[in-house]
């Protein structure tokens, strides 16, 4: 038999089978354009720590030889860089691949890194070391002794694994490099002849390790600093201080240490959605709710990084895989094409899509026919759509930042902090409905005019590089609301007259009286509604106005927008039980409805209840169920047996049944003495010494 | 200075050089010459060296042997985590890689002294043969049999052998309980303070004076001798500081033999560099950065423990906060904090005798996982699954070494965790999520 590829299993199962290979390719190509996306992402958020951790290894190569003061001093100390990345494990992986490429690519070919859960001891620590800098297996203490002389390792075999054997490999090696062909280097030019490249090794979860292993390893390679150029490098997920805790100062003060801080992961997971989410370029979308679940787990659960992206993924894979339509979620042109490549199934389907239905609805009575009947007519009226959702995307994106770069400096963020806030306010619904809109908007009428002046430029910077009409004809007619404020400078305000407002204050001096004062407060009121403009407000208002032009004409929620169910993907259900996975939750539902995972039709039951064909333990739960908290074993064994010789088919009424089948009755007791006990060992109850012949039930709630 | 160390056997020549080697510590390397006596004679079998930390005890050692030429193992114990490598280490280095060549895979002692006399029965001593064990603490835990053999290997292989343990625990401590052959002691004392000017001094910058050294260290030891006398400390503080001392006279500012000036204009430094002495927490690069930066605002001195914010996710710190709770509340509490109808309790009535200490004078307690998720659901505002990613966090936060799990790691079935993070680490996590630990604290009711 064949093995399966990855399309034979994206193929199983698939939804609308016909073109699922275009599908699968789709999938594929985005998702590796993602996740070259998010690498190169990833590389250049961690370049500036990287590119300063180089320096460090390759100053602390240089100055070896150098033999100023400074450095003769500092001779027996290990140079150490503590690199803080955050708690987000799941991500650091990533970074010490490209920091170990890094070094070996330009500073020394010797960097060995290691894990704690491979060093529970300082020998398996020291092999780990000693393995990935040699590159070959060192003899083991356990291995024969045949074996680790036909082996004809260049290690002595007196040598066990310990660092004099690599200050011999090492020395062996440099020897090698300066006698040998000096050409063939790895050296970068600048160095000279007798360059020492360092032995670094990189501890990638600090905390993890165990003190004691590290302590002894540290003192260790300090007796040998002076033959051997070593350097370390820790991975601390939680804060420097750790150093301190784990590191007594008789073998702290052996190490140098210099501190190094990688982006935090909240800024790193706004780089990514910046880039990557909030794009045109990326035909797939995620809906509101998807999104939801991403950023919730982030935020919740774990901040890493690696695992939205995966998340997004697995959105991206169920999409294709469900979505028989997804072959329009593709670049302009290719989604052109695949229009009209559509066999009539899948353009009954485009008929069946609430947002199709809904376009059908707004048309003329002649139009709908020909939609609903016409295979070629709609094809054609899919590009024109699907022209139309390309351009809702180009808009939509530049707005939102505009929107943002307005709103996100107000007091109290009525919109949100960040960008990922107000999309997801976007993606739920109007935002010009909302109430934390229409109150930034009022906050926004109280800025004063030079922070005005400087957002509407920011914003009119975002507007500048969009090559699309509609947003290149509001570029132009923001940047001439700009002039005009520029205008305004230069113009003096002509004074305003304030004597309307100035005599009933004087008045209101005057007088003491409650019915006056109410009167004139309220003429004041009046006289300042009707109080003309100054010109710096008319032209506020103008600009604003245009602003909520530009977010209710383009910030439409995308469930409005015709077609959208090729590209945004929705089912956040899905997504969470994949990702976010509860055990407690799935073992009571299995428990509950057998159906749902066994997926035999006899099991099949209305309003929640359990049938009797049902396995054991199930319907010993049911039972349960309806218990207190202390259960008499006796009357749940009476109930389950009445329940399973009712599937057996004996009728309860029928007269035979009150002769007791001894064989019967003892199966089934067995049965139900199973079935508790394996309820026990699931943790829903307990025996109990409350009472004989009960067990105590652990969860709470009943049918 | 030289005068102390004559002693026949020895070319004046290397003694002259190892007086030179070994300022502050004439008298005793005069009692280790004493006792090492001429090279082809026997010498007492074990010696017993202690001292604190950087008190010279390998270094004497070190350079003993080395000027005199006298054939010697030297090997820190840290390094041989095994007998066979200790061994190995002595055989190697006594008699070359034949004679460790010889050693069977996981050999005994006895193995180590059968080969040990097959080679000196080869290559009879002509002197004093010599096993220095620094670290010697460590052979406590070794093997039983390995300290008493040691001490008197001179005995079991017959040869002119002496084996020399450093170590910085007094020999009390090491005496084993079925007793052993006694080494003679040697006690390093600490250097004094105008021994450590003098060994300071020593390492002085090429382009400076001696002088002008010495009256750096001087300074330096006034600032710092009161807190601190480990010569490796000092050494690290001079070398951090001393680029700063003598910036004025790079610029020209200032003559060398100014002292006065000099040390108006480094006081400050030395007493910044106070706060993190012993810490080593920044390392010389980023602390002459640092004061580079300090000049132009004047802040404090931050090292690497100012930096002890840790962003968390959302629930992460609500189980730290849980955790925290669980730990330092007495669980029968509990009722009061997390019910909603508790009624009043006073706390008179509440208090056992042995919990009118404070509970965070006492240190955390363990609790078990339940009460940890208990706390957990009614201390977090909205409702929570119990999902995977709740328990994987638990551990996650374990391997981070803010819980302790206390029970062995194999207990699936209702571990047991500790938490490890001070007040105000909790204070901080909780005011980030608008939580007002205290008002659930039992001791501060």
């Amino acid at each position: 038999m064949r093995e399966l590829g990855l399309e034979d299993h994206f193929a199983e199962g698939c939804e609308g089978a016909e073109n699922t290979a275009a599908r699968f390719e789709l999938c594929q190509q985005l998702w590796d354009k993602l996740k070259t996306d998010t690498e190169a992402l990833q590389d250049e958020l961690n370049r500036k720590v990287l590119d300063s951790l180089l320096d460090l290894t390759r100053k602390c190569s240089t100055t070896r030889q150098h033999s100023d003061w400074a450095s003769k001093m500092r001779a027996s100390e290990i140079p150490t860089a503590a690199l803080v990345l955050g708690v987000n494990v799941p991500d650091h992986d990533m970074t010490f691949q490209s920091l170990s490429e890094l070094l070996q690519q330009s500073v020394t070919p010797h960097v060995a890194s290691v894990q704690a859960k491979e060093c529970g001891t300082l020998k398996h620590l020291m092999k780990r070391v000693l393995e990935r800098l040699t590159g070959t297996a060192v003899d083991d203490e356990e291995e024969e002794e045949e074996g680790a002389e036909q082996t004809s390792t260049p290690l002595h075999k007196s040598s066990h694994c310990s660092l004099s054997t690599l200050c011999d490999w090492y020395n062996a090696k440099a020897r090698k490099s300066s006698t040998g062909t000096p050409g063939k280097k790895r050296s970068s030019p600048t160095k000279d002849e007798h360059q020492q490249p360092p032995v670094v090794i990189i501890f990638k979860d600090l905390e993890a390790f165990n003190p004691r292993v590290l302590q002894n390893f540290i003192l260790i390679c300090s007796l040998y600093i002076e033959r051997l150029p070593l350097m370390f490098i820790f991975g601390i997920a939680t804060s420097p201080s750790t150093i301190q805790h784990m590191l007594p100062h008789s073998v702290s003060s052996l190490l140098c240490i210099e501190l190094f801080q990688s982006l935090s992961c909240t800024q790193h997971l706004a780089t990514v959605i910046d880039k990557l989410i909030l794009t045109p370029q990326f035909p797939f979308k995620l809906n509101g709710k998807v999104m939801q679940v991403l950023i919730s787990i982030f935020l919740y659960h774990d901040f890493s990084v690696r695992n939205f992206i995966k998340g997004v993924q697995l959105a991206l894979l169920e999409h294709f895989h469900s979505q028989p339509l997804s072959v329009l979620c593709c670049k302009k042109k290719q989604a052109l094409l695949n229009v009209t490549q559509l066999g009539h199934l899948d353009l009954e389907r485009v008929r069946q899509l609430p947002s199709f239905k809904r376009y059908v609805e707004r048309q003329e009575h002649q139009e709908q026919v020909s939609l609903l009947t016409d295979d070629g007519h709609l094809k054609e009226v899919c590009q024109r759509l699907i022209k139309d959702l390309r351009k809702y995307h180009k808009n939509y994106y530049p707005v939102l930042r505009c929107l943002h770069t307005l709103t996100s400096s107000l007091p109290r963020y009525p919109l949100g902090k960040q960008i990922r806030e107000l999309h997801l306010i976007c993606l739920e619904k109007n935002v010009s409905e909302n109430e934390d809109y229409q109150s930034a908007m009022k906050l926004l009428k109280m800025l004063a005019k030079d922070e005005l002046i400087t957002l509407l430029q920011r914003c009119a910077d975002i507007l500048q590089s969009v090559k699309s009409k509609k947003m290149r004809t509001a570029h132009v007619q923001l940047e001439e609301l700009l002039a005009k404020f520029k205008q305004l400078d230069s113009v003096e305000t002509a004074p305003v007259v304030e004597e309307n407002i100035t005599s009933p204050v004087r008045n209101l001096q005057k007088k003491t009286d409650l019915f006056q004062l109410q009167k004139t407060l309220l003429e004041m009121n009046e006289s300042r509604r009707s109080k003309k403009l100054s010109p710096f407000e008319v032209l506020r208002n103008d600009a604003l106005e245009f602003i909520d032009g530009l977010v209710k004409s383009h910030l439409c929620p995308p469930e409005s927008q015709t077609l959208n169910e090729a590209c945004y993907y929705s089912s956040s259900a899905t997504v969470r039980r994949h990702l976010n996975a509860a055990p407690r939750t799935s073992i009571q539902a299995a428990l509950r409805t057998p159906y749902y995972y066994i997926q035999n039709d006899s099991l099949k039951t209305e309003d929640g209840s359990v049938s009797n064909a049902a396995p054991d333990i199930c319907i010993a739960y049911k039972l349960h169920l309806e218990c207190g908290r202390l259960i008499n074993l006796f009357d749940w064994l009476e109930a389950y047996a009445t329940v399973v010789s009712a599937a057996e088919g004996n009728d309860p009424d029928s007269d035979d049944y009150g002769k007791v089948d001894e064989v019967k009755h003892s199966r089934s007791s067995a049965r139900f003495i199973q079935a508790v006990s394996e309820l026990e060992f699931l943790g829903f109850i307990k025996s109990t010494k409350q009472k004989t012949d009960h067990v105590a039930r652990l969860t709470w709630g009943g049918c | 200075m030289t005068a102390l160390l004559q002693h026949p056997g020895y070319e004046d020549e290397s003694l002259q050089r190892v007086a030179e080697q070994l300022p502050c510590r004439e008298a005793q390397s005069a009692v280790l010459l004493s006792l090492m006596g001429q090279p082809q004679q026997y010498s007492y079998p074990s010696i017993f060296i202690y001292g604190h930390r950087a008190s010279g005890k390998s270094h004497v050692m070190h350079v003993l042997l080395r000027e005199l030429e006298l054939p010697h193992a030297t090997l820190s114990c840290v390094e041989c985590v095994s007998g066979v490598l200790l061994f190995e280490r002595v055989l190697l280095s006594l008699f070359g890689h034949e004679a460790a060549a010889l050693l069977p895979r996981s050999a005994s002692l006895s193995d180590f002294v059968r080969v040990y006399r097959q080679q000196c029965s080869l290559s009879p001593a002509e002197q004093t043969r010599f096993i220095v064990m620094e670290k010697a603490e460590l052979l406590r835990d070794a093997d039983a049999n390995l300290l008493p053999a040691l001490l008197r290997l001179q005995e079991l292989v017959e040869d002119n052998v002496t084996v020399v343990l450093l170590s910085e625990i007094a020999w009390d401590k090491f005496r084993p309980n079925t007793g052993c052959f006694e080494p003679l002691l040697l006690h390093f004392p600490d250097y004094s303070k105008g021994e450590l000017q003098q060994i300071l001094s020593q390492d002085r910058h090429p382009s400076y004076s001696a002088d002008f050294y010495s009256s750096y260290i001087n300074i330096l030891l006034g600032v710092f001798y009161s807190v601190c006398r480990d010569l490796r400390e000092l050494r690290h503080l001079a070398a951090l500081n001393f680029s700063k001392f003598c910036e004025p006279v790079a610029e020209g500012k200032v003559k060398e033999t100014d002292t006065h000036k000099l040390w108006r204009n480094i006081e400050p430094h030395l007493k910044k560099a106070m706060q993190t002495v012993y810490l080593r927490e920044v390392s010389s690069l980023q602390w002459e950065q640092m004061q580079q930066m300090e000049e132009k605002e004047t802040g404090v001195v931050r090292g690497l423990s100012a930096h002890t914010h840790i962003e968390l996710p959302y629930y992460s710190k609500f189980l730290l906060i849980a955790a925290y709770l669980a730990s330092y509340n007495p669980a029968r509490t509990d009722k009061r904090f997390f019910l909603k109808h508790h009624g009043k309790i006073k706390k008179t009535n509440f208090l056992k005798k042995n919990e009118k200490t404070s509970n965070h004078l006492l240190g955390p307690k363990p609790f078990p996982l339940d009460r940890l998720l208990a706390i957990f659901y009614s201390v977090v505002d909205n409702r929570v699954a119990p999902t995977a990613s709740i328990f994987s966090q638990i551990s996650s936060l374990v391997t981070l070494q803010l819980l302790a799990q206390v029970s062995h790691e194999d207990q699936l079935d209702a571990p047991k965790y500790k938490c490890a993070v001070s007040m105000d680490f909790i204070c901080a996590i909780s005011r980030t999520v608008n939580f007002d630990i205290v008002k659930y604290l039992y001791d501060f009711l």
